[in-house]
């Protein structure tokens, strides 16, 4: 297990990839990238049980998802720096002919990717499908999740939320990214949901909240709550506090860099404040 | 002229209904899904045999099909059940990035398609499925005849690796098809040899086309019948094969003729050997409640029709 040196320094590394995969293509989503940057490189480097390697059906190892699929910088980024593809891969982002599409796909093979995401709301449906087979296999192996809130304002998140409880899928913990930010503005303003916490327990789930989403050792500890809290018959959800565009100052608390790529001055004032640490791609 | 009889009629569904309690004694891997529609869907069979590997959804079709597509991951072939309308229209995004895109070995099995669905009006009777389904990269489409074909299509498709749209509908109609005819993926079924003109039909149209193909012969004029079961892929050969003999051709089908089988056939005859046409289908219209008969008298999707579309297309050769 690494320390949480060790994840620090993945996470501002994988920062640095994160702008300078949008800079170079001056397109994608760094703000919710680097939102989750602390706590994809935790879920995958200190929580997931994984195996080497990849196959598609994933037997006997956990499994995520990541529904709100605009955030991909920081999933390609992860996964590459987790060893699923080469980090040079990082270099095609957005490029004609990569694998490394604007938003995830399994159509063009990227080890690490279970599932097409973009079209926001089908992710949690997905989880729950793989869920339910890991039951029928016995295994003792856990789904993740990720899903932006304002991606919550789809409806067939509620039918999934619905489903989840009355089925029992309690090795699914998904995760909220609780930002409250989306692209039109904050996501009271947008469409005001209300007590997300409060919905979840209605609906009969477990609900952990992590206030510092952005802090490697709240996560460490809220996920490790929210395992503790699985297999007891009720699917777990955790609401991650997050600031967007975390660790870059004029990206944060803002929704203005939701799907702006910054220019080369940004990048470099980016850069500055996340000095490299594993290497660049 | 080699004729068909029958001496039962059966309901498509059923055929499915079939198909999957069988798949469900030979196939570990088969799971299935409905969405609050078993009876419909004929899947109490299934459902009574592997309880364990039946999943209620409720009525939650958006929610069923990303379910479906997360039950790949880890080896299962999922079987969703629900009328057409809510298999296609209702969750057509969640077909195309999860499963189609996806890639995900999902088969989406669709009742109550078409007008034959009857009284409940036109909110149920959806004629733009095979439309919607074979745009989608990599789907496979299939719309069998009678309960024999699908039964065997059914079985078929979980053989296959990949997401497929299979299309059934509610009433009974004749079982003509041989319960032992194994069934090939987009591979076309000659059912009688003319020369005079091509009639390529598909599902419940299938059996129209052959009493047409009768009332044809007795007016002098042969008429080959070929059963397209699968829209796509589309069996081309079969196609050129005989309109290279016939000259014409009547393209049949319970759907509207935009985007329809119609159209697939119309597009490999124009690359290939532009040949004269006529299309049996709905024209740009919803439908209404009545008897399955009366609204496929009212909407012209019967023998007779496909006659007056027979002596049209031969005239223009």
């Amino acid at each position: 297990m690494p320390n949480t040196k060790q994840l620090e320094d993945l996470t501002t590394q994988v920062r640095r990839d994160i702008i300078r995969m949008v800079h170079k293509v001056n397109s994608g989503h760094p703000g919710g990238s680097l939102g989750c940057a602390e706590f994809l490189v935790t879920l995958y480097n200190e929580i997931m049980d994984r195996k080497d390697g990849f196959d598609m059906d994933g037997i006997g190892e956990d499994l995520f998802f990541l529904s709100n699929g605009h955030i991909s910088p920081v999933f390609y980024s992860v996964l590459a720096r987790a060893g699923y593809f080469p980090v040079e891969e990082l270099n095609t982002f957005r490029l004609i002919d990569s694998r490394l599409q604007g938003h995830p796909t399994t159509h063009e093979g990227l080890p690490g990717i279970r599932i097409a995401s973009g079209s926001l709301g089908q992710g949690m449906s997905v989880a729950l499908g793989a869920a339910q087979v890991k039951k029928m296999h016995g295994e003792n192996t856990t789904i993740y999740s990720l899903h932006g809130d304002g991606e919550l304002q789809e409806g067939q998140n509620w039918e999934a939320i619905m489903y989840a409880a009355a089925k029992k899928v309690d090795n699914l913990i998904a995760t909220i990214d609780l930002n409250g930010q989306q692209i039109d503005g904050s996501t009271d303003d947008v469409l005001a949901m209300g007590s997300l916490k409060g919905k979840f327990e209605a609906f009969g789930w477990t609900v952990v909240e992590i206030e510092k989403g952005n802090d490697i050792d709240a996560i460490i500890k809220g996920m490790a709550e929210a395992k503790a809290k699985s297999g007891q018959g009720k699917p777990v959800c955790v609401l991650l506090k997050t600031i967007m565009g975390n660790g870059v100052d004029f990206m944060m608390h803002t929704h203005e860099w939701h799907g702006k790529a910054p220019n080369d001055e940004q990048l470099a004032i980016g850069l500055e404040q996340n000095p490299e640490t594993l290497g660049d791609y | 002229m080699k004729t068909y009889t029958y001496t039962e009629k059966k309901d498509t569904r059923s055929g499915f209904g079939a198909g999957l309690a069988e798949l469900g004694r030979t196939n570990p891997n088969v799971v299935a899904l409905c969405a609050d529609l078993t009876p419909s869907l004929k899947m109490g069979e299934f459902i009574k045999e592997n309880p364990e590997r039946f999943f209620q959804i409720g009525i939650a079709e958006a929610n069923m099909m990303g379910i479906a597509a997360g039950m790949t991951i880890g080896g299962k072939i999922p079987f969703t059940g629900t009328f057409a309308n809510f298999a296609t229209g209702r969750v057509y995004d969640q077909i195309r990035q999860s499963i189609a895109y996806s890639d995900k070995n999902v088969k989406i099995c669709a009742s109550h398609a078409g007008l034959t669905l009857g009284e409940d009006g036109a909110t149920h009777q959806i004629l733009e499925d095979i439309g919607l389904m074979k745009m989608l990269p990599g789907m496979v489409v299939i719309n069998p005849c009678d309960f024999n074909q699908t039964k065997a299509a059914t079985i078929a498709i979980a053989e296959y690796e990949g997401p497929v749209y299979l299309r059934f509908g509610r009433p009974s109609v004749p079982i003509f098809t041989p319960a032992d005819q194994k069934f090939e993926i987009g591979k076309a079924i000659q059912l009688t040899e003319g020369n005079d003109v091509t009639i390529v039909a598909t599902g419940h149209l299938v059996w129209e086309a052959l009493e047409a193909s009768k009332a044809l012969h007795e007016q002098g004029i042969s008429a080959e019948v070929i059963n397209i079961h699968t829209i796509k892929p589309l069996d081309d050969k079969a196609i050129l094969e005989s309109v290279a003999k016939t000259g014409c051709v009547v393209t049949a089908e319970e759907h509207n003729v935009l985007g329809g089988l119609g159209e697939s056939v119309a597009r490999v005859l124009a690359t290939n050997n532009p040949t004269p046409q006529e299309f049996v289908g709905t024209n740009d219209t919803f439908g209404e409640s009545g008897t399955p008969a009366q609204l496929m008298d009212k909407y012209e999707l019967n023998s007779a029709a496909i006659v007056k579309k027979a002596l049209a297309v031969i005239k223009r050769k």
